[in-house]
């Protein structure tokens, strides 16, 4: 499976994730206290900018990213043009877009590995309370693993669904997919019994 | 323990391939995705504990940068997007259809999961969603449950194909929908 890191190296790369995602929470917060909307557009300048920094494709591949919040600016800016009170609309979508924007650069320089290697320190408070974190870490993998897998099978489901009837699978593939999910997590916990099993104490 | 360890992953992982069932639009114009049904799923089958710790497991894999949301989404940026509120609702609407399935004493099977998939997955799924658009909109929660309005339908039917199929695992799985089998 293809995690969200933009495969376009760029210098953020090789920084340290939790001081990116701390420097990420900062700038979010912030976003709150800027009033002025020369502030917000200037915030939304830098990130735009930041997206361009890296080359045509990084910031092609970014701005698909972030175009989840196009309805909600739409929606807002229409809704604040009839209100009357246009500045508010517009303050509001800049901040949403920003913040959307700031946070999805940091998925697309920050590698799966970083990621999950941040996760073991994070957890680490968690762990001395005697939490057994290292179950998450072990299912972390296991459901990359079983996600393809799963929708291989659901294809292969619509597909058979498509030979019978004229008419469209939908929702009729989810029982079966259920069904062998939950046959799949009993072989899928035998194997890890034959291989010694989990033991959420150690780590 | 590794029998809880796998359902947990593969219902986190059932809940990504949920979506990519192709969507469904209603007779009026609104898409619903099989994903929101996933999260109902997890909660009626699993129960409140494991249903709840499946659909965390869900949204940690999505937060640290894989696309598993509907419509290949994912990464930090849909935790900081209006619809954040129903991701943070997600968990807690797989725990209180949980919650409710382990508790009432309801028959059928597919009635109960149903009452559970609409306190749950509607109810509590909207309560969430609807105030973190309403911090993130800077709209009033009035406002915004109306704008959320013509989503209830979709859900509610969601919420009834969940009890439906919840009747018939419970028939082709019985060891695995523990509390079917009490009355």
């Amino acid at each position: 499976m293809i995690s969200l890191t933009s495969p376009v190296k760029t210098a953020a790369h090789g920084w340290p994730a939790g001081a990116k995602l701390i420097t990420l929470a900062g700038a979010t917060t912030a976003l709150f206290l800027i009033d002025s909307i020369a502030g917000q557009a200037a915030v939304l300048a830098l990130s735009v900018l930041l997206y361009a920094l890296p080359g045509r494709a990084f910031l092609f591949h970014g701005l698909r990213q972030i175009r989840i919040v196009l309805p909600f600016v739409v929606l807002l800016l229409v809704w604040h043009a009839f209100a009357g009170d246009w500045p508010e609309g517009i303050r509001t979508a800049l901040r949403m877009t920003s913040a959307v924007a700031l946070a999805n650069l940091v998925t697309m320089t920050t590698g799966l590995s970083q990621m999950t290697d941040l996760l073991h320190r994070l957890f680490g408070p968690l762990r001395r309370l005697g939490l057994p974190t290292g179950l998450i870490e072990t299912a972390i993998p296991l459901v990359i693993r079983f996600t393809p897998a799963l929708i291989v099978k659901g294809r292969f489901l619509t597909e058979a669904w498509r030979a019978r009837s004229p008419r469209r699978a939908n929702w009729h593939i989810v029982l079966p997919m259920a069904l062998l999910a939950l046959d799949d997590a009993d072989r899928l916990a035998e194997a890890l019994r034959a291989r010694g099993g989990l033991h959420p104490k150690e780590d | 323990m590794e029998r809880n360890v796998a359902q947990i992953a593969l219902f986190a992982a059932l809940i990504a391939a949920l979506g990519l069932v192709p969507k469904i639009t209603l007779a009026f114009g609104v898409p619903i995705t099989a994903q929101g049904m996933g999260v109902m799923l997890a909660g009626a089958m699993l129960g409140a504990r494991r249903g709840f710790l499946a659909v965390m497991l869900f949204l940690l894999l999505v937060a640290i940068g894989l696309p598993l949301l509907a419509g290949g989404r994912g990464g930090l940026a849909v935790f900081a997007g209006p619809t954040a509120g129903f991701l943070a609702g997600f968990p807690v609407a797989a725990y209180v259809t949980g919650l409710f399935v382990e508790h009432a004493r309801l028959r059928p099977v597919g009635l109960r999961a149903f009452f559970g998939a609409v306190l749950g997955g509607v109810l509590v799924l909207y309560a969430f969603g609807i105030v973190g658009m309403s911090i993130a909109l800077g709209k009033t929660i009035a406002e915004c449950t109306g704008m959320m309005a013509i989503f209830i339908p979709g859900d509610l039917l969601k919420a009834g194909i969940t009890g439906m199929l919840v009747a018939a695992i419970a028939k082709a799985r019985p060891q695995v929908v523990g509390w079917a089998a009490k009355a």
